[in-house]
């Protein structure tokens, strides 16, 4: 039976070309500029680090006096001051913690003819890399200890090393930053979390190539290495003295293995503010720690455009189904002689409405494989734009297969209409007109 | 016209007529709001700067030592100004639509930390000596910087420029002293402050939001003296023939590399550099255009595809029209005039749908208000479509013989 409508769809479509390639196409290209928005949205909505991201905690406090807010609208500060990140991380509260900020640094390759170049620069703490799960390709990162001591080591992304190394093992080696000579304790495999979370706020960008540098933070505070981002909360704040400074330019990240763990830090978090505003060194003792994925939501790291085009590309899809619904409306009550006849022969019901809902589907089938189609396109466009995440733009297995839902659901509910119309129609007076 | 068996007819196809009237209302809530989303995209890309954008190029300069700047940068400006084609050049910290942004709070009271809520916030840029001249600001009152206010400014341990004088733009000074002349008046924050000896012209943030507000202009402008300068002259700015500037360009980044072995420089012609600034927002534009071009024609395809319909399934009333009297021009006319009255429905429902959708916009995403103008043309202009979409039908249906009357359906 379904063969029988299969080639009575397939009849009917071909009766009327330009109508059918009118519907296809504008199903197609909505189904395509959907797709397209969605996998860009999908993107940079992304979960960073998937299997550790629950685990992962930002710590936040309000060292802003209470009338010179850090925001009108009662925001938590972004950063955390170099003596507070000292006190949470000395604390040693949590199962690892790091302090992270970024800075342009100047990297002078070892090789005669090298020239001296620009490289984005982090400055850290040991727990960085294994709280990361940041991968490394040679050697390791670098120990607490070597933090205590500001011990002169590096680790390097791969394709720093390809480029100063030609990606060799260069452990070792040595690599001058900014005028002084670090030691490589570890080179990483390819690693750009997708937004970089812990980039946030410091004065680096959330997408794209990550970035190439790692030091110690006190080693290269010490070497006299700024940070990119720095926010003053009161006078006699100075980049040469940022650690005693009232002045919020650190980030610090926690990792918090389960839930009882998470409700300890909390409290300890509280108690820290009160014990700052005992002390005089706060006005307020307000405290907060969002998860990783709560504080990218919270801080709107998705650009609005890309939100605001997926949203644009559903209005469009909407535009399309509506007219879908309208063409095969007109195609099939154009045809109630035909269903009359079929309904006069013994047709059920329920058979003229399968066989309109086939003819649907197989516009939604033609009109997906076509909106895919757009989308590679569509995406082959985002990837020749300025953004910063446009080189990222790709269609992956779940988006594929989302793409043909999308589109025989569109097709299917675009047929629902017409279909019931169709089955609708009194057999008697078209067949007397006839 | 008569409409009232156009109305009759129209309910005697309600579901057509209510897809149609839901397309069109969909469409016209799509059409205004990504409109107004174009229209803001392209005032902010064409926002003026009163800097002299087409005669300028810069080469940054970074990495240099810190301590020898005071006689790094006169020596490194002395070979620039002998470059063929160099009409003026100077030294500053940063650039309008840069991305390289140092901001800071200023009150117009000395008390700025009880009054905080009065703080603006600027964009702080440092001249070195002759760069007002090479960046070809415009002075409406007062004056430019003297050689006394250079030598004398430099910078201590404070995040901020150790003088007291400052040139403010116009949108500062509406801003800070509405209805009054800013010269001679003093801004503060709560270590330092600054008399303003002269206004410009709007010039723009190195960063602006792009809302096309005044505080997209709120620039201040300080003197700085390469010795106390601390590394923040690092950008040197060109002034040549727009045809000259990319020769000047290459030849002073060769020059400044030559002068500054351990240095990294990165050059740009400005115009180049606005146009980076709002690559992201072109490409949105045109985007939205695209899709609104593309929404347009599936809306056109879907009017003619249902009007069709329509006229095929009335041929035979067509024809008994046509024989009892009715001209071509009559039945064109009733297919217009339903058609007129569809897109009419459409238009109303979907002018509140596109002020809704604002509303929702607004809420959730850094978006103006729409202005009112744009319902109004967005309907004529739909209205318009349905007319023209409806035109091949409606010949169609002119062209239906009277004969047709007489023959059998």
């Amino acid at each position: 039976m379904f063969g029988y409508y299969l080639d009575l769809a397939l009849r009917s479509l071909a009766r009327n070309k330009v109508l059918t390639t009118l519907m296809v196409v504008a199903l197609a290209l909505g189904i395509g500029a959907t797709i397209t928005t969605l996998a860009v949205l999908r993107l940079l909505s992304g979960d960073p680090l998937p299997q550790k991201s629950a685990q992962l905690f930002y710590p936040q406090m309000d060292p802003y006096p209470a009338n010179q807010p850090f925001s009108r609208s009662g925001k938590m500060p972004w950063l955390l001051s170099y003596v507070d990140a000292m006190n949470l991380l000395r604390a040693r509260r949590a199962q690892r913690q790091a302090a992270v900020a970024l800075s342009q640094v100047k990297v002078m390759p070892q090789t005669a003819d090298g020239n001296p170049f620009y490289a984005d620069g982090v400055m850290t703490t040991a727990d960085f890399f294994p709280m990361f799960d940041a991968p490394f390709q040679y050697g390791a990162g670098w120990s607490a200890g070597d933090d205590d001591a500001r011990a002169q080591v590096a680790v390097i992304a791969g394709f720093l090393n390809d480029q100063l190394f030609g990606g060799a093992d260069s452990v070792g080696h040595m690599i001058r930053i900014e005028g002084h000579d670090f030691r490589i304790v570890g080179v990483l495999r390819p690693w750009a979390p997708q937004p970089r979370f812990y980039a946030l706020h410091l004065g680096g960008h959330s997408y794209g190539k990550g970035q190439g540098v790692f030091v110690p933070l006190q080693s290269a505070r010490a070497d006299g290495i700024t940070p990119s981002a720095m926010m003053s909360y009161g006078p006699g704040s100075g980049m040469d003295h940022l650690e005693t400074s009232p002045a919020i330019w650190l980030g610090v990240w926690l990792e918090l293995p389960d839930a009882a763990a998470v409700s300890t830090y909390r409290r300890f978090l509280a108690n820290y503010a009160q014990q700052q505003v005992a002390l005089g060194r706060f006005q307020k003792s307000r405290t907060a720690m969002p998860a990783l994925m709560e504080w990218l939501r919270g801080e709107h790291v998705v650009p609005d455009d890309a939100r605001l085009q997926a949203g644009l590309a559903f209005g469009f899809l909407l535009i399309c189904v509506v007219n879908t619904v309208g063409l095969l409306l007109a195609k099939c009550l154009r045809r109630s002689r035909e269903i009359g006849v079929r309904r006069a022969l013994g047709a059920s019901r329920a058979a003229i409405f399968v066989q309109f809902m086939v003819e649907a589907a197989i516009v939604g089938m033609v009109g997906g494989v076509l909106g895919l189609v757009f989308a590679e396109l569509g995406l082959w466009g985002i990837r020749h734009q300025p953004a910063q995440y446009a080189g990222l733009a790709h269609l992956d297995l779940s988006m594929f297969l989302f793409t043909f839902v999308v589109a025989l659901a569109a097709s299917l509910i675009a047929g629902l209409l017409p279909a019931w119309r169709a089955c609708a129609v009194a057999p008697a007076p078209q067949l007397k007109a006839a | 016209m008569e409409i009232r068996p156009i109305l009759a007819s129209l309910r005697k196809h309600r579901i057509p007529t209510v897809l149609i009237v839901l397309e069109i209302a969909l469409t016209c809530a799509v059409l205004c709001n990504a409109v107004f989303m174009i229209g803001q995209r392209v005032s902010a890309i064409r926002l003026p700067n009163a800097i002299d954008e087409h005669s300028l190029s810069t080469v940054g300069l970074s990495g240099t030592d810190e301590k020898t700047a005071g006689s790094d940068i006169p020596r490194n400006l002395a070979a620039l100004r002998g470059i063929p084609g160099v009409q003026a050049a100077g030294a500053v910290s940063t650039l309008p639509l840069s991305h390289n942004n140092w901001g800071w709070s200023f009150g117009t009271s000395p008390d700025v930390s009880v009054f905080n809520k009065k703080t603006v916030n600027f964009s702080l840029f440092f001249l070195g000596e002759g760069a007002d001249k090479a960046l070809g600001l415009r002075l409406l009152e007062g004056r430019f910087f003297n050689a006394d206010d250079y030598a004398d400014s430099s910078f201590g341990s404070a995040p901020l420029p150790e003088t007291h004088v400052t040139l403010v733009t116009h949108s500062i000074a509406e801003r800070m002293w509405p209805g009054q002349s800013a010269l001679g008046k003093t801004y503060y924050t709560t270590s330092h402050y600054y008399t303003v000896v002269g206004v410009i012209a709007d010039v723009l943030r190195p960063n602006i939001d792009g809302q096309g507000e005044a505080s997209n202009y709120f620039s201040a402008f300080y003197p700085m003296s390469a010795e106390g300068s601390k590394g923040n002259l690092r950008r040197y700015v060109l002034r040549s023939a727009p045809g000259d500037r990319d020769r000047v360009m290459r030849a002073a980044e060769q020059k400044l590399i030559e002068l500054n072995p351990n240095g990294v420089t990165k050059s740009a012609i400005y115009s180049d550099m606005r146009d980076q600034y709002f690559a992201d927002m072109r490409s949105m534009a045109w985007m939205l255009v695209l899709v609104c071009v593309v929404m347009l024609a599936v809306t056109a395809f879907g009017i003619v595809g249902l009007t069709s319909f329509w006229v095929g399934q009335r041929r035979q009333q067509i024809g008994i029209r046509r024989a009892v009297g009715a001209s071509r021009g009559h039945i064109m006319q009733y297919f217009q005039t339903e058609n007129f009255l569809l897109s009419g429905a459409g238009v109303v429902l979907g002018v509140a749908m596109a002020y809704g959708i604002n509303l929702y916009l607004m809420q959730h995403y850094e978006i103006t208000r729409m202005p009112w103008y744009y319902l109004p043309v967005s309907a004529v202009a739909l209205w318009g479509l349905g007319q023209l979409a409806v035109l091949g039908p409606a010949l169609r249906a002119a062209n239906v013989p009277p004969v047709v009357a007489t023959r059998s359906a």
